[in-house]
């Protein structure tokens, strides 16, 4: 799948979850599945400086694609991050620059995004973009 | 465009006794619904709504006697000039305070803490010497004290709080020496809702010399404060908390200090003379009301003071009573609730603030899950870092009550956050 049609995919997705319940609880659920993120890769250089929820950032490259890890202590954020990772995990440096990362917005999480509440969001989707263009 | 004439006649019919509904509907954004919900706003410790007269008083100066105060002699600056004044001779009286001359005027809290550490600093603090804070204050009543002493080569030491967030006043023996210069104490912390024995520090301070800072943010909005009978050397609170506009804060200080500190900026209408040479500041108050003054924001003071006047009365505090004890009975009766400043003894020194972690759970999704049901809380570190580690925690969880939060809203919150728990857990 092209990243854009992952993208479109996930779109499609949370187009079926009309209540905010409903799409917190897939949230929690997607957070609640990533549990892969070693306890000692918690560090502060991995650490993404956010307002309330911390957020670790780690990638690797293989065979000329970036591969990412990420973890946060808490859930919704966890479950977003999870998103994210599907999306853009193992992909190329190139692929990852196409994307406009307008797809937080589209799946209705945009509050997510508000300057107060997600500075943690949006310096992780900086901060992705930033490994991409060093890579 | 706002009805201006329709406005005015409105404010005129304001009750006098007020119950909680009525007080509610004074609050337009207390009607309001987020999210197709009835919104609970238990963010007071942050800001409080506005009620309509403060809304209607900033738009009576700024759309009818717009003008610089203190300067031109034309019909409007006199007007605005006058509201000003007036508000001033308000703070006064509530606070109880000598003189009009020892109320100034500033942007907030922030800005009346920054002013009272650096004029005092420059007139008192010298190299080697000591100011005190506590274990308990937020970042505005730490930070300008660490620059001040970094200035000055001074020394900050800090007075702890025991796990339950009591300041431990007993230390003070040890932490009071003949270098000590000042103490800042919080009236109430934003983070704890614990009503300090700011009387009992006071008067140990003062029987050592040492003047102190009591920060009323919190304090100016829970309790009754008469300057002159707590004998504090400097009282200080933003309006914002208590009901006026944003934007605006009280600088109370005794004469004695404010005469003997230079002026924190210069410009505008602070000074007597100026010329190259030298130049001479205006009396108190005008000496720290550089520039030009919020002067519509702080005309609100008038009738935010008005309300809350109002607002103290028996049967009502009874009221607030009952929802802060149901609420604390109801977080204590949770195992998976850690709360942080539970009262010992009676619940007569906490406040309807109830700040707390939930075993297993992120504060963020928890807030993030109460505000889509309409309940305005707040999460994070609440400004007060330090606090935070002391007590071994990232974050907490805050719900703050103000007069107007009824026993239905406490309700509902309970029944929300028990809610969100399980969704979480």
């Amino acid at each position: 799948m092209t990243l854009i049609e992952a993208e479109n995919a996930i779109i499609e997705e949370f187009s079926i979850y009309e209540e905010w319940l409903d799409k917190y609880e897939y949230l929690i659920e997607l957070g609640k599945a990533l549990t892969d993120y070693p306890e000692e890769s918690k560090t502060d250089d991995k650490l993404i400086k956010g307002c309330q929820s911390r957020v670790w950032l780690d990638y690797k490259i293989e065979e000329g694609k970036i591969v990412f890890n990420a973890d946060s202590d808490a859930i919704i954020t966890k479950g977003i991050i999870s998103l994210l990772i599907g999306l853009y995990s193992g992909r190329t440096a190139q692929e990852i620059l196409s994307s406009d990362f307008s797809v937080v917005e589209k799946i209705g999480l945009k509050e997510n995004l508000s300057p107060t509440r997600a500075n943690g969001l949006v310096s992780m989707i900086a901060k992705i973009r930033e490994i991409a263009m060093a890579n | 465009m706002l009805n201006l004439q329709a406005y005015c006649v409105y404010t005129r019919v304001y009750v006098s006794m007020l119950t909680v509904s009525e007080i509610r509907n004074l609050f337009p954004a207390l009607s309001r619904k987020v999210y197709g919900k009835d919104l609970v706003y238990l963010d007071n410790a942050a800001t409080s709504q506005r009620p309509q007269m403060v809304l209607d008083k900033w738009l009576e100066i700024s759309a009818y006697s717009n003008a610089n105060i203190h300067r031109a002699v034309h019909r409007l600056a006199d007007e605005a000039t006058q509201a000003y004044e007036q508000a001033r001779d308000s703070v006064r009286e509530y606070l109880n305070a000598a003189e009009r001359e020892e109320i100034v005027f500033t942007s907030g809290t922030t800005a009346a803490i920054n002013l009272v550490a650096f004029s005092f600093g420059e007139a008192f603090i010298n190299e080697g010497d000591e100011v005190i804070v506590t274990e308990a204050e937020h970042h505005s009543n730490i930070v300008p004290w660490q620059l001040m002493c970094q200035r000055k080569k001074a020394v900050l030491k800090v007075l702890p709080v025991d796990e339950n967030g009591y300041l431990m006043v007993e230390k003070m023996d040890d932490l009071l020496t003949s270098r000590t210069k000042i103490l800042a104490v919080t009236h109430i912390s934003n983070v704890l809702g614990i009503i300090n024995p700011i009387e009992d520090i006071i008067s140990k301070c003062h029987s050592k010399g040492v003047p102190v800072l009591v920060d009323g943010a919190q304090g100016i909005v829970h309790c009754s404060v008469d300057v002159q009978k707590l004998d504090c050397d400097f009282y200080v609170f933003s309006g914002h908390k208590l009901y006026a506009a944003t934007g605006t804060g009280v600088l109370y200080g005794k004469r004695r200090w404010l005469d003997a500190m230079p002026p924190y900026m210069g410009g505008g209408e602070m000074v007597g003379n100026v010329s190259f040479a030298e130049t001479t500041y205006a009396p108190l108050p005008l000496k720290f009301e550089a520039g030009t003054q919020n002067f519509a924001s702080v005309a609100t003071f008038i009738p935010a003071l008005e309300l809350s006047k109002r607002l103290s009365n028996k049967e009502l505090e009874n009221y607030n009573n009952e929802v802060r004890d149901f609420v604390l009975n109801a977080l204590l009766s949770d195992s998976r609730i850690k709360l942080y400043g539970v009262p010992r003894g009676t619940n007569e020194d906490k406040i309807a603030l109830f700040s707390f972690t939930v075993q297993g759970v992120h504060h963020e999704d928890l807030a993030l899950i109460l505000d889509k049901m309409g309940v305005a809380v707040r999460s994070g570190q609440m400004c007060a870092e330090p606090l935070m580690d002391r007590m071994g925690v990232t974050g907490m969880l805050r719900a703050s009550f103000a007069p107007y939060n009824t026993m239905q809203e406490a309700e509902y919150f309970i029944k929300c956050l028990n809610k969100a728990i399980t969704m979480l857990e």
